[in-house]
């Protein structure tokens, strides 16, 4: 095949700056081959390199007592007792799913469940966050059926449950959506699997789906802004077969089982190429690969294809040469690819061949090492006013805003969403959709997980560092509200272009608020993934570092829930109420303001008040446990009620105007209920420990009363709360 | 009560239902593999798992219906053996001929997953024996090809021999409306064949065995299935 030459023009093509193609001049001595440009293309790219984040990203905390693996491998993994360990992480397939929206979104949960499984983990749970455009965007209704489709196709057909998320729009998403999958797996933690090769002259095995066109340069894609021509890049999109996944998943556990496998790595973004080098590099060893023996869907196939395809379902692994064809055995019963397609070297090269030709040799360490790192100029954003709630006039009564916020698309019930998701296979799922976290019981329990997903971007958008501390506490909060101790997260950084300074002091800025909240709560980051450039046409995204959040329940028979449980049990508030409509979405939704500072987050109150709360779960002195977050105190409220079909009537309020208390978004605040006698002890105890609480009325009825207000009949509230997204959706 | 539970390629609600069987029945079933001739001598009862079987290729449980196993659970039925095919099994039996009719996709055309109401029409089979007499009881169900649709002729003889074994309906016990969440003629939630000896449901018994995950309505399926 003839090569085309290495012009200017398809140097940038590949993404490469002027001075990063020099870079590689001086590292080789020599220029590049069509071959070996594509794979710098592939290692130095955003998405791979982590060329602009990774700075930043050293100050995160990432050690605890039970962290066994940090961010570096395919996924985080942390010790859950009992010789048990917990693998997650989160990704982001924000590009391919606005181009095609089932696939990119199904290929996102399969790439994810791969780094989790290819650690030795089998699957127990799937977590997303999603953000759309607005509604009134003419592509948002297209995206949302086709994300969901895609999310629930992949998931239910391999056989793991979607067990929560959340799901947001905003116009500065219009161009650019966010799909960020997490999945969460479970190991014997002396049973962990890792990239690291070891031995020379040992086999590099490709197993899984054959490769073949699709997705050329997929992490490319990822690694730039849009233009107007987006759709033009609907075939660098990977197509998802689940089916062939699930084979992969359970041929894999059963080859790990029969100690074969001496270094594992899925071939995710940039394919051939990453795994490959991520696998020599990790273990000091060179790779030697033979491209004629790659499994391909279609002939022709030259080198350079073949190492940039991301075609899916596929793994790399080096395997114990004594025990090669016991693991071939493996795969032909489940009917998939087993090639030898290489060897580990000693020289440290990586070396590709293809037609008898050596159509690359490269030095392994540096490909990784030496990728660019950029100190990128950033300007942070100026501290926005404090708005005070006297100073904004409610435009309508209290009773209407509350049933007007229920109805909002960023408020109202995702039952359309998550009933599309199979979130109760496996028989584990304690916590369903709908509630502050997941829980999942660990086999037949008593143990069990919390998991969660978090962030508010229009926080994050006002103030980066305010933000990035809040979006740790809320997926802290969550976690704690059910129960359970928080013990590690995963971040999914999604910003936009970090050539600009406004946008780079968002990453930073996020970056330094989570790393604060991790370290003031304990809480580390094991996992993680950064998409940048999510700009379309010059417009970016609001900044949004999800954060998915894991924690550990003793006893899931003990686990709380939001919905109100009996009839005269006391409601109280715990936390404090200045009543904060700063970026509320009271103010946004119902005054039609998007303004002033968001609420400060203190994080020993935080602390004080969670471990309150869960000290309280677990002697089971509460009934019903909510966190509170958007929309504050009126709807976490209305979802208790609605939760647990049971009314309320809210006689006391904190001090402070009206609207600001029911609909403010102050942090470190829950709801909980008592019977009376509870109630008083639990008074009590706040009242010792420092943590402020009001006792705000009682559960019963069927109408939600809050004081001088027309009641609201549940019938009324949940109507407001379902109908919006079915509607929206023309069901 | 020795049950074996078939695995297909990408079959996945194959634990479930062993474990709903262990617990329940307290004996454990075997896991036999789609690609063996035969089933383990003395199988009382032969489960199709939940699934994906081959991806859904070609139709839901096309592949699946012509597997090598399928011939010996064929043979098993046509001894008057016990056979309950769940969801892709449902979809599996009616593919093999072991039931009439088809599963369509859902008249939505989305896959759905939440909590359901049935209706137990009779009580007098291996498989509800252990239920009262139109009993309303709480499972889920978690398809995208659910909507059961047969001929008229076949829909008479359904009706006219009693071989309608759930119906969907709401807490009341109520059929017909939004109480159906697919499409399905009829309400039908599961059919028998001819004998009452072959149960094809698209529901999830063997996911509600336990009050902290969901509730206990399931179990009765299982209990029936111990005293046959």
């Amino acid at each position: 095949m003839n090569e085309p030459a290495l012009t200017a023009e398809l140097i940038a093509s590949h993404g490469l700056k002027p001075d990063e193609y020099q870079r590689i001049l001086k590292l080789i001595g020599r220029a590049p081959t069509f071959t070996e440009l594509g794979i710098f293309s592939a290692m130095w790219n955003e998405h791979c390199s982590y060329k602009s984040s990774r700075l930043h990203l050293r100050g995160l905390p990432t050690k605890a007592p039970w962290v066994i693996q940090g961010p570096g491998e395919n996924a985080g993994v942390i010790d859950i007792g009992d010789g048990e360990a917990c693998v997650f992480k989160m990704e982001s397939h924000n590009h391919p799913s606005f181009i095609e929206p089932y696939q990119g979104a199904a290929t996102g949960v399969g790439g994810i469940l791969r780094d989790v499984f290819t650690m030795g983990a089998r699957p127990v749970a799937c977590l997303n966050a999603l953000r759309f455009g607005a509604p009134e965007h003419p592509k948002t209704r297209h995206l949302v059926a086709g994300v969901v489709a895609g999310i629930g196709g992949y998931g239910n057909s391999f056989g793991v449950p979607t067990v929560g998320g959340q799901v947001g729009f905003h116009t500065r998403y219009d161009g650019n959506i966010l799909v960020n999958a997490m999945a969460v797996g479970l190991a014997r933690s002396d049973a962990i699997f890792y990239a690291k090769a070891t031995g020379v002259g040992n086999p590099i095995v490709y197993l899984g789906s054959k490769t073949g066109r699709d997705g050329i340069h997929g992490a490319s894609m990822a690694s730039a802004a849009f233009e107007a021509d987006a759709e033009e890049k609907r075939p660098t999109v990977q197509v998802g077969d689940p089916f062939a996944e699930k084979l992969l998943l359970e041929a894999c556990l059963e080859l790990m089982q029969t100690g074969a496998v001496i270094a594992i790595q899925d071939m995710g973004a940039a394919g051939l190429t990453s795994s490959a080098v991520e696998m020599g590099a990790k273990g000091n060893l060179g790779i030697e690969l033979d491209l004629d023996a790659v499994p391909c869907r279609e002939a022709g196939m030259s080198a350079y294809e073949m190492m940039l395809s991301e075609s899916q379902e596929r793994m790399l692994m080096v395997l114990d040469p004594a025990r090669a064809e016991i693991a071939k055995a493996v795969f032909v019963k489940w009917g998939l690819d087993f090639a030898i397609v290489g060897k580990t070297t000693d020289n440290l090269r990586f070396v590709v061949k293809h037609g008898g030709e050596v159509k690359a040799d490269l030095p392994i360490k540096e490909l990784g090492d030496e990728a660019p790192l950029y100190d990128r100029p950033w300007v942070a954003k100026p501290k926005q006013a404090v708005i005070e709630a006297r100073d904004v006039r409610p435009p309508v009564s209290p009773d209407v805003a509350l049933l007007r916020l229920l109805a909002t698309p960023d408020l109202c019930s995702k039952r359309w969403v998550w009933e599309q998701y199979d979130h109760l296979i496996l028989g584990n799922s304690v916590q369903q959709p709908g509630g502050d976290a997941a829980v999942v019981r660990v086999g037949d329990g008593p143990k069990g997980l919390a998991f969660t997903t978090d962030v508010t971007p229009r926080y994050c958008e006002a103030d980066p560092v305010e933000g990035g501390r809040q979006a740790v506490a809320e997926a802290w909060r969550n976690l704690t509200a059910s129960g359970a101790r928080p013990l590690a997260l995963t971040d999914n950084l999604n910003f936009g272009n970090p050539e600009k300074p406004e946008a780079m002091g968002q990453l930073v800025g996020c970056i330094k608020g989570i790393g604060e909240a991790c370290a003031a709560l304990d809480f580390p980051v094991v996992s993680g993934n950064v998409s940048l450039y999510n700009e379309t046409q010059g417009r970016g995204i609001l900044p949004t570092p999800t954060i998915g959040g894991v924690g550990l329940v003793k006893d899931v028979a003990k686990a709380a829930s939001i919905g109100f449980k009996k009839a005269d049990e006391v409601i109280m508030l715990i936390g404090a109420t200045a009543g904060w409509l700063g970026q509320s979405l009271y103010l946004r939704d119902i005054c039609g303001l998007e303004r002033g500072a968001p609420p400060p987050v203190n994080l020993d109150a935080e602390r004080r008040n969670g471990d309150f709360v869960r000290e309280l779960i677990a002697f089971g002195d509460v009934s019903a446990v909510h966190d509170l977050a958007d929309g504050g105190l009126g709807v976490a409220l209305a979802e208790m009620a609605l939760a647990g079909n049971l009314g309320a009537r809210i006689t006391v309020l904190p001090e402070g105007e009206r609207h600001g208390v029911l609909f403010g978004e102050d942090q470190a605040r829950y709801v909980v209920t008592a019977t009376t006698a509870n109630s008083l002890r639990i008074a009590k105890a706040a009242g010792q420990a420092g943590v402020p609480l009001v006792a705000l009325g009682v559960t019963g009825g069927t109408a939600l009363a809050l004081p001088d207000c027309e009641p609201l009949a549940l019938a009324r509230l949940r109507e407001a709360h379902e109908s919006w997204l079915p509607a929206y959706m023309g069901a | 009560m020795k049950a074996a539970i078939i695995t297909f390629p990408g079959s996945n609600r194959e634990g479930d239902v062993f474990r709903a069987l262990a617990d329940v029945t307290g004996h454990k079933p075997v896991h036999v593999w789609h690609a063996d001739y035969e089933l383990p001598a003395g199988t009382d009862l032969v489960v199709l798992p939940g699934g994906f079987s081959y991806g859904d290729y070609l139709r839901c449980g096309a592949i699946a219906g012509r597997a090598h196993i399928m011939q010996a659970v064929k043979a098993h039925a046509a001894r008057g053996g016990l056979v309950l095919g769940i969801c892709n099994g449902f979809q599996i039996l009616v593919e093999s001929g072991l039931l009439p009719g088809v599963l369509m996709r859902n008249a939505n055309l989305r896959f759905v997953c939440r909590m359901q109401h049935l209706r137990v029409e009779r009580t007098d089979t291996p498989f509800t024996r252990a239920y009262q007499p139109h009993q309303v009881i709480k499972v889920c169900i978690a398809h995208g090809e659910g909507n059961y649709i047969a001929d008229d002729e076949t829909m008479a003889r359904l009706e006219g021999e009693g071989l309608v074994a759930f119906r969907y309906c709401d807490g009341a016990g109520m059929v017909g409306g939004a109480a159906n969440p697919n499409g399905s003629l009829h309400d039908i939630a599961g059919i028998y064949a001819s004998d009452r000896r072959v149960l094809g449901l698209m529901p999830h018994p063997e996911n509600l065995i336990d009050p902290l995950v969901g509730g206990i309505d399931g179990r009765g399926l299982f209990k029936s299935l111990l005293a046959a």
